[in-house]
């Protein structure tokens, strides 16, 4: 891969800005869509493409986009720029330096399933990637790409911006939609699913900001084009968030599939003082930590899983061997404690248990049996909660119990007391 | 019937409705599923978790796409990785749950347990322990033991008031969102809402006045925990100390189907009411009840109710008599008199309505030399229930089945102020299953929410404006879309006597008639009138008493039975006042006579939609009053009559010999009840929080006019009369409309509507 298909402000100065976005193939995709294609040929062509959500769930692009009723009007395209995963800041990066390409992979969204109106929702923290959005897209109205009878096909779109007031749930479709809507951000039952009964109980497409940004190129080039990156099942590239103990953390965009963990820490500049990799948190606090022995996975969604985790939304954050994995199993908890909307039993009430187990494990009062009631109450939780959420909760307590329990036996042991214990914040 | 599912829960066949959800089919097989959040009458959310069962589909082969099958022939489950709630997943052809595997009875233990590390356990001082569903529950799905350390449970605030009638004790609520969804989904009162989240996440009222809703105490019943309670009960006795009766409501023409829980007080060593809740009936309340029938019974028990008979001394004074005296002093007024008045109030029961109504027709003025005439309190609705009987709903009309197709046209009237359960069903009707609304009035109520059209005219004009739209439908503006009635499946008219005097109610009334009949539904089993009466009896007394002549202005002697303060009383030398309180019309009387209220005594009440219904003794008779039939009974006696009714049972067979519509009604009749669904009434209180199983009778709906052989459906127009200056006066409906009873409830004090005013609808 020699250029970038999203990251483009690594090859492109100032790509941000409408006219060079233009000047390098910016809008072609939405000029041939509105002027040369049905909005079925759009949606055949990402689907052929195999796009898959960068969100995290995978879930391919063009068949969630085909799952729209023709006849049932008004529809809606929802942008996901909650961004909310610990270690994930791929989609920043677009906002803020590729716009653009964001704004036009949602027009074409939009016209594929001939939505009218398209809301980008951005978490609450991003208020200058929201104002360089907005700046963006009231160069796009200016131009005529957006707004009334779009290059005069009589087709007509509004992109709004909303920011939400900082929940991680709100990254949930379903709670966005209801944050969207101004009630409380909890997950709705489903079904009905968004695509059949979204926002307003309209039909409504939801994508990550990621996945719509693959859509122009994808357009403008071809599905066979971009199945030219990536492998079979995961076609295409990904942005991979790298963050934790290594030297230059940072967004790589690579093809899914060619490269390994190990590779990717390299590209990051290798681990601080070169220390030995103890874990790895793929997908943020999200998914199963995985041990060292994984460093050699291949980076693509089926890999990860048959390694024990998911690729979610891509966002490694690399622990060495300097990192407290109880300390780092508690922060994680803690984050979901924090962010559990209180809408289902077992996650409102486990993940404060749990909080209070590390509490009590980490501040040198614990014994054995609380280490393994930790991993009864994760269980208890386990399968039952009403979104993935509660059930990504249990992640950080049963993969670091199930690969790095001695040191769980240190901390109740009084091998490791709250004073000898080296915590990074 | 809509089309049937089969279905095997651990291992039985149960064939039930498509779109049933799992937990009610289970119910069908006799199978608890446990559930907290999950409420029949309330849209499922999958919060609470509690339902979990394990749940599997036919198998299907992705080729063929046929079911797969075993050796034995046998189809092959392929059951879900998850265990599924059961309250959220609906039914399918051929799908197997299993309830009672390890799996599951793990997974309760964990859900109870979570709900447990939050729970404060205070039982011992709970209104609701002794029948809560999370105590239940717990004993019989929960852990042994709590692990959790119990000095790490969060405390919260306990006595949070959510407005004057309702508290939230936050430590208790285990944010199952019934009292949420109540108040939005049927209610639509969005008045709760959830604040904060995660362990935060706690219930919040947002209106202002807070928790503005005329039902609010319906949480209260269907909250699972303690966590709402009511100010009425709160801390005010335990449940397993009280009695309770089966009663009906008596302020509304809803008849709501309610139980009376009563204790006896050491403090006044009397029985009290201490609580009133909704009692199963579909055809009726459904299980709700609004705030002014849960709150209003104070007036049962009130300091100043009359306990003994009354009589003028020789000094003009009041003063306590026997009933002997008291009793002959009437017989010899009664006698001597050349003009004699009978008033009856429109809540007396039907027993004691038909007595009256005999005492005038068999004793008083049939002498030559005297002037008898009979009048039912308030004027205005005695006006036209002859015209509301005749064309009324038919006897097997039923509220759940308008909808899609049927056409409810709302005239003059306020429902949620009139009668407010009402409310709720004909909102259901046109929300949730699709009928039309179109509402005709001079001002906005609460129902013009849902009204496809709405028309107007000016107040006090509701009776042109209904002559003119429906004889000239072309020329009127805006106009009535006829062709839309016509084509309706049904039609049900609903109706008011707003700002109308008694000539112009009924030309309303007689108007309405004539358009059920040029549309054709007249006679249809549900289709017809629903007057909007202003109390629990309107329809029952009238059809006692019959049509009245003109009110004389004077007469000798004046007989008033449970009239109140009532405006609508003639001018006499000598009155006799029978009621439960010394009003201030009582107390220009010359002979008070003290009555018992509803709750003393048996009888029955014909509701607005004419369904005969029991009600029972829930107290016992208070010092020397009586029941108003005895009364007119001993009375009677003392004219002459040799009646000898021992009770209200005994009057109720002789009043369907007589009474139109009544024949073959017996109080056993009216006692009988069916199996009503959803089942909430049952031992397992988790189902339907703690509403009462319906032992007392569902009541019987008595057939319209049109339904009785010999009757002829005619059209015609009455003169409607321009509105008078007193009509133009008459209060609009407010439910907490200030009065002799609500006034005498501490509990709605805060309430209460004043003549003038005009109840607001700020929601
Ligand atoms: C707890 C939770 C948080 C999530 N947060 C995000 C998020 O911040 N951004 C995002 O794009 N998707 C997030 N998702 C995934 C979305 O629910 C949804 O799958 C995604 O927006 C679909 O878009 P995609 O198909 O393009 O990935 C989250 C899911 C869960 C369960
Ligand atoms: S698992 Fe339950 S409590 Fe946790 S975020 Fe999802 S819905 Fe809310
Ligand atoms: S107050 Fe009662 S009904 Fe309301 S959420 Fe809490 S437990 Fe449920
Ligand atoms: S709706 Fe009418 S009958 Fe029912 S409780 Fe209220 S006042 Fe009583
Ligand atoms: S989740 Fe089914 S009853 Fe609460």
């Amino acid at each position: 891969m020699d250029k970038h298909i999203l990251l483009r402000d690594l090859d492109v100065p100032n790509i941000r800005e409408l006219a060079v976005y233009q000047a390098n193939d910016g809008y072609a995709a939405w000029r041939k869509a509105l002027t040369a294609m049905k909005p079925e040929e759009v949606v055949a062509v990402v689907k052929d493409s195999g796009l898959r959500g960068r969100g995290g769930a995978g879930f391919p692009a063009g068949l969630k986009w085909s799952f729209i009723p023709k006849d049932i009007f008004p529809k809606y395209v929802v942008v996901n720029g909650d961004e909310s995963e610990a270690g994930t800041f791929k989609d920043h990066q677009l906002l803020d330096n590729n716009p653009h390409q964001v704004i036009e992979g949602t027009a074409l969204c939009a016209y594929a399933v001939q939505a009218n109106t398209a809301y980008i929702y951005l978490r609450g923290e991003f208020l200058e990637p929201s104002r360089t959005l907005q700046r963006a897209i009231d160069d796009a109205y200016a131009a005529g790409l957006l707004g009334q009878n779009i290059l005069g096909t009589g087709y007509n779109l509004d992109i709004h911006i909303h920011l939400g007031a900082g929940a991680y749930i709100c990254g949930e479709e379903t709670a966005l939609l209801s944050s969207l809507e101004g009630q409380l951000g909890q997950p709705r039952l489903r079904p009905p699913f968004p695509a059949v009964q979204g926002l307003y109980a309209k039909p409504t497409v939801i994508n990550n900001v990621e996945t719509l940004a693959n859509v122009p190129p994808i357009v403008l080039n071809g599905a066979q084009w971009y199945r030219q990156f990536g492998t079979e099942k995961s076609p295409g590239t990904k942005i991979f968030c790298v963050s934790g103990r290594v030297n230059r953390p940072g967004n790589y965009e690579l093809p899914l599939g060619q490269y390994t963990i190990r590779e990717l820490i390299d590209m990051a500049g290798g681990t601080i003082d070169n220390r030995p990799v103890k874990g790895i948190l793929p997908a943020g606090s999200s998914a199963p930590i995985l041990p060292a022995s994984a460093l050699d996975t291949k980076l693509d969604y089926e890999s990860m899983q048959a390694a024990g985790s998911l690729l979610g939304s891509a966002s490694f954050v690399i622990l060495d061997d300097t990192v407290d994995i109880v300390w780092a199993a508690r922060k994680m908890v803690r984050f979901f404690k924090h962010e559990s909307c209180g809408k289902c039993t077992p996650c409102r009430e486990g993940t404060h248990w749990a909080m209070k187990l590390y509490d009590k494990i980490v501040s040198g009062q614990g014994s054995l049996q609380d280490v393994e009631m930790l991993g009864e109450v994760a269980n208890s939780m386990a399968g039952k909660c009403f979104c993935l959420l509660g059930e990504f909760a249990t992640s950080p307590i049963l993969s670091t119990l199930k690969h790095f329990r001695p040191e769980y036996e240190a901390w109740v042991s009084g091998a490791k007391t709250p004073a000898g214990a080296s915590f990074h914040t | 019937m809509a089309d049937l599912v089969n279905l095997t829960i651990d291992g039985r066949l149960v064939a039930v409705p498509k779109g049933t959800v799992i937990v009610d089919a289970a119910k069908k097989l006799g199978i608890d599923i446990p559930v907290f959040c999950y409420h029949p009458k309330l849209k499922p959310v999958g919060m609470c978790r509690m339902c979990l069962v394990e749940v599997g589909t036919p198998k299907v082969d992705p080729a063929t796409k046929q079911v797969v099958k075993d050796e034995a022939g046998n189809v092959v489950i392929a059951w879900m990785p998850k265990l599924q709630t059961a309250c959220t997943t609906t039914v399918s052809e051929g799908m197997s749950v299993r309830t009672n595997t390890r799996q599951v009875a793990d997974a309760r233990e964990d859900i109870l347990e979570f709900l447990l590390t939050s729970h404060p356990l205070d039982c011992p001082i709970c209104d609701k322990g002794g029948e809560c569903p999370l105590q239940n529950l717990t004993m019989g799905y929960g852990p042994g033991v709590s692990r959790f350390d119990y000095d790490a449970k969060q405390h919260n605030d306990k006595h949070v008031p959510l407005g004057d009638l309702i508290f939230l004790d936050r430590e208790r609520c285990i944010q199952c969102g019934r009292c949420v969804r109540f108040q939005d989904d049927v209610a639509d009162d969005h008045v709760l809402q959830f604040h904060e989240r995660g362990r935060h996440m706690e219930i919040i009222t947002f209106s202002d006045p807070p928790f503005d809703s005329y039902f609010s105490g319906n949480t209260t019943d269907i909250c699972p925990v303690g966590a709402l309670t009511t100010a009425d009960f709160r801390f005010k006795a335990r449940p397993w100390e009280l009695a309770s009766a089966q009663s009906v409501c008596a302020h509304c023409p809803v008849g709501c189907n309610i139980t009376l829980n009563t204790r006896l007080e050491t403090r006044t060593g009397g029985y009290e009411i201490k609580r009133v809740m909704p009692r199963q009936n579909e055809q009726v309340n459904e299980i709700w009840m609004c705030d002014k029938g849960r709150f209003v019974h104070h007036f049962t028990r009130a300091e100043d109710r009359l306990k003994t008979p009354l009589m003028r001394d020789a000094n003009g004074q009041l003063v306590e008599a026997t009933w002997e005296d008291a009793l002959s002093r009437v017989a010899r007024e009664l006698s001597a008199a050349a003009s004699v008045a009978g008033v009856i109030g429109d809540r007396l029961p039907n027993e004691d309505a038909f007595l009256f109504a005999r005492v005038f027709r068999d004793l008083l003025g049939a002498a030559v030399q005297q002037q008898a005439g009979l009048f039912v309190s308030p004027r205005v609705p005695a006006a036209y229930a002859d015209i509301a009987r005749d064309y009324g709903i038919g006897a097997t009309a039923d509220f759940k089945a308008l909808g899609k197709g049927d056409v409810i046209l709302l005239v003059n009237g306020d429902v949620e102020e009139s009668a407010p359960v009402w409310f709720l069903r004909l909102r259901q009707a046109v929300v949730e299953r699709g009928a039309t609304l179109i509402v005709a009035h001079s001002r906005s109520t609460k129902m013009h929410r849902y009204a496809s059209q709405i028309l107007r005219y000016d107040a006090g004009q509701a009776a042109q404006w209904a002559e003119h739209v429906i004889r000239n439908t072309q020329h009127a503006t805006p106009p009535l879309d006829l062709e839309q009635i016509k084509g309706a499946r049904n039609l049900l008219i609903v109706f008011g006597d707003e700002k109308l005097n008694e000539a112009g109610a009924r030309a309303l009334a007689r108007s309405l008639a004539n358009l059920l009949i040029l549309a054709g539904h007249a006679g249809k089993a549900s289709s017809g009138l629903l007057p909007l009466y202003p109390h629990a009896n309107t329809q029952g007394v009238c059809d006692m008493v019959g049509r009245a002549g003109p009110l004389p202005e004077r007469v000798d002697v004046a007989w008033l039975v449970g009239v109140g303060d009532a405006e609508d009383v003639p001018q006499a030398a000598f009155v006799i006042a029978q009621d439960l309180f010394l009003t201030d019309l009582a107390a220009r009387a010359d002979v008070v006579l003290p009555a018992l209220s509803f709750a003393e005594r048996d009888g029955t009440f014909t509701s607005g939609d004419r369904r005969v219904q029991r009600f029972y003794r829930a107290l016992p008779p208070l010092a020397q009053a009586k029941p108003d039939w005895w009364i007119i009974q001993e009375i009677a006696r003392r004219l002459g009559a040799k009646w000898r009714y021992s009770g209200a049972e005994a009057i109720f067979g002789d009043l369907t010999a007589a009474v139109a519509g009544y024949a073959g009604l017996t109080y056993p009749v009216l006692s009988e009840t069916v199996e009503q669904w959803p089942p909430m009434g049952r031992a397992d209180l988790y189902y339907g929080g703690t509403v009462y199983d319906n032992t007392g009778g569902l009541g019987m709906r008595y057939p319209a006019g049109v339904e009785q052989t010999g009757f002829t459906p005619h059209v015609e127009w009455l003169p409607a009369p321009e509105p008078t200056v007193d009509a133009l006066r008459r209060p609009v409906p407010a439910l907490y409309r200030d009065g002799e009873l609500i006034r005498r409830s501490h509990v709605l004090a805060g309430h209460l509507i004043a003549p003038g005013e005009i109840p607001v609808l700020a929601k």
